[in-house]
């Protein structure tokens, strides 16, 4: 292995063991909201109203929204993850030891995508837990189910990290958690199918990238959905890619942590 | 072969050609400055507090976009030799810059990784570096808890860990009291009579003068002095005396051959130049019958220094 290789392989290690170190040392925040979320909706959408709402798409809809459930849970939480890590070493200036160092800047891009992802796949495997107490669960497709999660969890992950560089403060990292990511979460086919909507309204839901990941999950858990696999694949992927080369664009030009 | 040898030997540490850094709400920190440091020198960067110091040692350290110019380290150049160049630097900035919620040993153990360092050598490093700087019994504590010299002996500790080959220090020893900075004098010493080139930036000019065979004053975003420490400090030609009388002073008080000024009823201030000495002074004082309780040194050296050297760079330029 060149010395570059390997000063960046020892790099990202250090990167990840530092995100899965802060993950672990503040639980309380980072693991346990979600799983009270999700209890929350699993006993109010799923059992109190679920039971009255009946089957949706051949399944019963407790078993309809858990995929939603995760997913959701993975999403934002792969975003939080990276966006608080990332901003709270801008706001303390500790992302100035990372700076100052030799690593290339994808390894420090990947380094954060990696402490999201650890954080959204513990907390998607936590909210499988908790759906194993009202609804059964099986899987029918489980790489398609894997890969859909980890893709979506990168791509969110990414998009923290650019949120994370242009904050300049506080609220900067909670509006667009607020008025963007949950709204387009809620919308994105989460607790229904967009096939009960009107025409207008699908054709605007398919604009909205978060329900191809919702449903390319789904579809790994039910073997089927409102949207076909391949698109759900080629959109989240195509997102993976457009995020990736714009976070290393904004890394090579040092916005948001180089004067 | 031997060719390279020498080549390594005559290597300058920092190499730094017309430097220019205009900030985007149009400050210019920095008006084309160039620098050379000397691997092994010790060099003091002084100036007034927004002169360029600290913008000059961020583009060194890749903190701050240079505007214009070019910077090498080690003779790789910051633009396209960027990662060998950084792997030469350790910075204790002026600012604390750590994660004030982590214990001691992370914060030194996670610089060494991300310097490449595997684990078990970087704990071989904490151990030497945090016990020299004393802070080894303290490696599991949160640094929150720490006092501010502790928090500037780890930021030392911290960019010692991948041992560079150049040590940027911005006022390493701000707000530390008197003990903790002989100490650390004693240690950054050590430190470069081992091989390590230093770069300080001090307010203290005791400082400088104690460790720096070099130095460099920056005013307004260019040099204004490169030279030798000691021929800078024969500018300073011009010692300030405080002398306390036991008696209050005349209104008109005056001494032959010095420029005083009186204070207040009890204090003089007396310029002696350093072709002048302190028994011309009592000679002039004891007739006028003025009996002196203390005498003490005015501490502004630097000040004066920077007053001096400024006034004379901006009579050259008028």
């Amino acid at each position: 292995m060149s010395n570059t290789l390997a000063v960046n392989w020892v790099g990202y290690k250090t990167l990840v063991r530092k995100e899965i170190t802060r993950i672990l040392r503040i639980w309380i925040q980072t693991l346990v909201p979600p799983c009270i979320t999700m209890t929350l909706y699993f006993v109010i959408f799923g059992n109190l109203i679920g039971s009255r709402i009946g089957e949706m798409g051949g399944y019963s809809y407790m078993q309809y929204i858990a995929p939603g459930l995760i997913m959701m849970s993975v999403i934002s939480s792969s975003y939080g993850n990276v966006v608080s890590s990332f901003f709270g070493a801008k706001f303390g200036n500790y992302i100035e030891e990372i700076t100052v160092s030799p690593l290339a800047n994808i390894t420090v891009l990947l380094g954060f995508i990696t402490g999201g992802l650890v954080r959204g796949l513990c907390v998607g495997l936590i909210v499988s837990c908790v759906a194993l107490f009202f609804t059964d669960i099986e899987v029918q497709h489980p790489w398609i189910t894997l890969s859909v999660v980890v893709l979506t969890s990168i791509v969110f992950s990414m998009a923290g990290f650019i949120n994370a560089i242009f904050a300049k403060n506080f609220e900067g990292i909670s509006v667009i958690p607020t008025f963007v990511l949950t709204p387009l979460t809620y919308l994105g086919g989460v607790f229904y199918s967009i096939n009960l909507l009107p025409e207008f309204w699908q054709n605007v839901s398919r604009a909205n990238p978060i329900l191809y990941m919702v449903n390319g999950f789904r579809y790994g858990f039910l073997g089927e959905s409102d949207i076909g696999i391949g698109t759900a694949y080629a959109i989240i992927i195509a997102f993976v890619i457009l995020l990736g080369v714009f976070c290393v664009h904004l890394l090579n030009k040092g916005t948001g942590i180089r004067s | 072969m031997a060719r390279d040898h020498q080549k390594l030997l005559t290597m300058n540490a920092l190499t730094i050609t017309g430097l220019k850094k205009t900030y985007d709400n149009s400050i210019k920190a920095l008006n084309g400055i160039d620098l050379t440091v000397e691997q092994g020198d010790f060099f003091a960067v002084l100036g007034p507090n927004g002169a360029g110091k600290t913008t000059a040692i961020g583009i060194v350290s890749s903190l701050v976009t240079a505007t214009e110019g070019s910077v090498k380290v080690f003779d790789y150049d910051l633009n396209t030799h960027k990662e060998q160049a950084k792997a030469c630097i350790g910075l204790v900035p002026q600012e604390i810059n750590f994660n004030q919620f982590e214990p001691l040993l992370n914060i030194v153990m996670n610089q060494a990784g991300y310097y490449g360092i595997s684990r078990g050598e970087a704990l071989k490093r904490a151990e030497k570096y945090l016990g020299e700087l004393q802070l080894w019994d303290r490696r599991a504590d949160i640094s929150r808890g720490l006092s501010g010299g502790m928090k500037r002996r780890l930021m030392i500790a911290r960019a010692l860990m991948h041992e560079p080959r150049l040590l940027i220090l911005d006022e390493p020893t701000a707000g530390v009291d008197i003990e903790i900075r002989r100490s650390m004098w004693r240690f950054l010493r050590k430190l470069n009579e081992q091989g390590t080139t230093i770069i300080l930036t001090t307010h203290y000019l005791e400082e400088a003068e104690n460790l720096c065979r070099n130095v460099a004053i920056i005013d307004k975003g260019r040099i204004i002095v490169n030279d030798r420490m000691s021929n800078v400090l024969r500018k300073l030609h011009v010692q300030t005396f405080l002398l306390t009388s036991v008696q209050p002073l005349p209104s008109n008080m005056t001494i032959n051959g010095f420029v005083t000024r009186r204070v207040d009823d009890l204090t003089l201030e007396v310029d002696m130049t350093s072709e002048q000495n302190l028994n011309q002074l009592f000679s002039e004082l004891t007739p006028a019958n003025i009996e002196v309780e203390s005498m003490r040194t005015k501490s502004n050296r630097l000040e004066e220094l920077f007053i001096r050297l400024i006034d004379v760079k901006d009579e050259q330029e008028s």
